[in-house]
């Protein structure tokens, strides 16, 4: 009886506790569960279904499995997904030029800080600038690139963006040079943690440069390395407005990817319940590669 | 030794100087574009400093010209600002509360929170393109700029920062007998104000930069932001390149300028978390 008082004081402690914590994450939460969560679930459920939003509710039909099913047969959806694959190559190469340039900026030159802002810069430059800037500089008539080939005596250069063979070689070209500064940035960071007597002993040591990359540079930022892979490869694979701007998938769906393929399957052909099993698709490779990355990190990252 | 060190330098800054031009050309060549005459534009060699400047004319064309760069202008400055400022208030009430609040199935809640990262955006286009039809938010920029605030990214990147502040501090204004809501605004907030800076930045840079969502739900021109404004207008004006250049370079300007005043932070903020838009 004695106690009665403390408990409720207690408790309505732990309530007034809870409901101030609701409040907190209130608003993200149901933000979250309107425009992400929701959406999520309901796209699930198309995935299994034939459909156009712009027939009523009531026109939805479900079809089971078998929008997956048309998907193993759908040329231009496996190109895209074959030209994603080929994209994923751009992210090994951007991560070495940037570990490489890293390595060089953050020791050997003046002016690092200048450095750092240009090559950064495409990174704060919006992808629709970037592409209709590299479409001009692709021009295969009288672009400066090709200007500039022909110049030097090459006859007949490249089509970039218009061949069908260097189009989706000229998108990764773009992709990487947009990716550096990120990779960049992160790798400075990394190697201003790596401790300088390490260095300065293997000097001592008589370790060459090259010994002294591979011995203690590179699996000192193997962990960033990582990370750096699995984000390159995630974003990859959902880089949309790249192709959407500067290609619309041409020529002849040799730059399409799944995004892509994505969007005109859902808003111009109006195809709700295939479009989300294309969705479905992109959500497993993402999460594949995050499954990945928590098994992998255990394994082959030396800390 | 020290000549020797001095020249190896040199030879590397020189080194970078050249793979730093293929970074930086792209820009110039672009800048070069937009202040000359239509008919110099493709001119072989390129003339870097135009021998005839069509600065003034080409840039009047393009902000008050046939199409409304005016009006992209502002609905970007708009929907970009208020987009940050909602993200920001969101993103650190939610940290707060995953960082200081004690309350029942905070740890479940985090877990939920976290997971809708991975959900790629364009997996979800469907139906949420559906629900803003339901909702009335399609082809509104409140529809976008609450697409635009509710980010898990905000929310876990902020947590970190809460996370380090010091227990005591916030004890000290519970003892004043201050609610959460006191300790949030009066003691919190403040010392994190140089991570919301960062996080305030990059926010205002990605949605600046944001292009498929304006695309997929926005359908006036008048709503338009300047990045659907720049490709409807290089896509529709054809061969008016040198236009088409000023067009890109204004979208470009505002973001270059507030890197160089922010830099610190966007550069803090990126190698912190290596956080991606």
């Amino acid at each position: 009886m004695a106690n009665t008082p403390t408990v409720t004081k207690r408790s309505s402690r732990v309530l007034r506790e809870n409901a101030a914590g609701y409040a907190f994450i209130g608003p993200m939460f149901l933000g979250l569960l309107v425009f992400t969560i929701v959406p999520t679930i309901l796209s699930a459920i198309l995935s299994f279904s034939e459909w156009s939003f712009i027939a009523g509710i009531d026109k939805i039909k479900f079809v089971g499995f078998s929008n997956y099913a048309k998907l193993l047969d759908d040329d231009v959806f496996l190109l895209s997904m074959k030209n994603n694959l080929v994209l994923l190559l751009a992210v090994p190469i951007q991560i070495v030029v940037s570990l490489l340039i890293a390595v060089v900026v953050d020791r050997l030159v003046y002016f690092k800080s200048l450095f750092k802002v240009v090559f950064f810069l495409p990174y704060i430059s919006s992808i629709v600038a970037v592409a209709i800037v590299f479409q001009l500089l692709f021009h295969p008539s009288y672009g400066p690139i090709n200007s500039f080939l022909t110049a030097i005596g090459i006859d007949n250069p490249p089509k970039w963006l218009a061949d069908i063979h260097y189009a989706l070689p000229s998108v990764m070209i773009i992709l990487i040079w947009i990716g550096i500064g990120f990779c960049l940035i992160v790798y400075l960071a990394a190697l201003q943690s790596i401790p300088r007597d390490l260095y300065e002993s293997a000097d001592i040591d008589g370790a060459g440069a090259w010994t002294r990359f591979s011995r203690i540079t590179f699996p000192l930022v193997s962990p960033t390395t990582f990370f750096l892979l699995v984000t390159g490869l995630i974003s990859s694979f959902k880089s949309f407005d790249i192709i959407k701007v500067l290609t619309e998938g041409r020529p002849a769906n040799t730059t399409s990817v799944i995004t892509y393929y994505l969007y005109t399957t859902a808003f111009e052909n109006l195809k709700t319940g295939y479009a989300s099993s294309i969705a479905w698709l992109l959500f497993g490779c993402v999460l594949l590669i995050t499954l990945v990355q928590l098994y992998g990190q255990k394994k082959w990252v030396n800390y | 030794m020290r000549y020797k060190h001095i020249a190896g330098r040199a030879v590397a800054t020189f080194l970078m100087l050249i793979v730093g031009i293929a970074f930086v050309l792209p820009f110039a060549w672009m800048i070069s574009a937009s202040v000359k005459p239509e008919i110099d534009v493709f001119k072989y060699p390129i003339e870097w400093i135009p021998k005839q400047w069509m600065a003034y004319d080409n840039y009047r064309e393009v902000w008050f010209g046939e199409y409304p760069f005016v009006t992209y202008y502002w609905n970007t400055i708009k929907v970009t600002v208020l987009t940050t400022i909602v993200s920001v208030v969101v993103s650190c009430m939610a940290a707060y509360g995953f960082s200081h609040v004690d309350f029942k199935g905070r740890n479940a809640l985090f877990v939920v929170v976290l997971m809708t990262f991975m959900i790629p955006s364009a997996s979800i286009l469907v139906p949420q393109f559906m629900i803003f039809r339901w909702l009335n938010l399609f082809d509104t920029h409140l529809g976008l700029i609450l697409l635009g605030s509710f980010s898990a990214l905000g929310t876990f990147m902020m947590r970190q920062f809460f996370l380090g502040i010091h227990k005591d501090y916030l004890d000290a204004g519970r003892m004043d007998g201050a609610g959460h809501a006191r300790i949030f605004v009066g003691i919190a907030m403040p010392l994190v104000r140089p991570a919301i800076a960062t996080y305030a930045i990059l926010r205002f840079i990605w949605t600046w930069n944001d292009y498929a969502n304006p695309l997929i739900f926005l359908r006036s021109d008048a709503l338009s932001t300047i990045q659907l404004g720049i490709q409807k207008f290089a896509s529709e004006s054809g061969v008016y390149y040198s236009l088409i250049m000023a067009g890109t370079v204004s979208a470009i300007l505002p973001l270059i300028a507030i890197f160089v005043v922010g830099q610190k932070q966007v550069i803090e903020g990126i190698s912190l978390g290596g956080v991606k838009g």
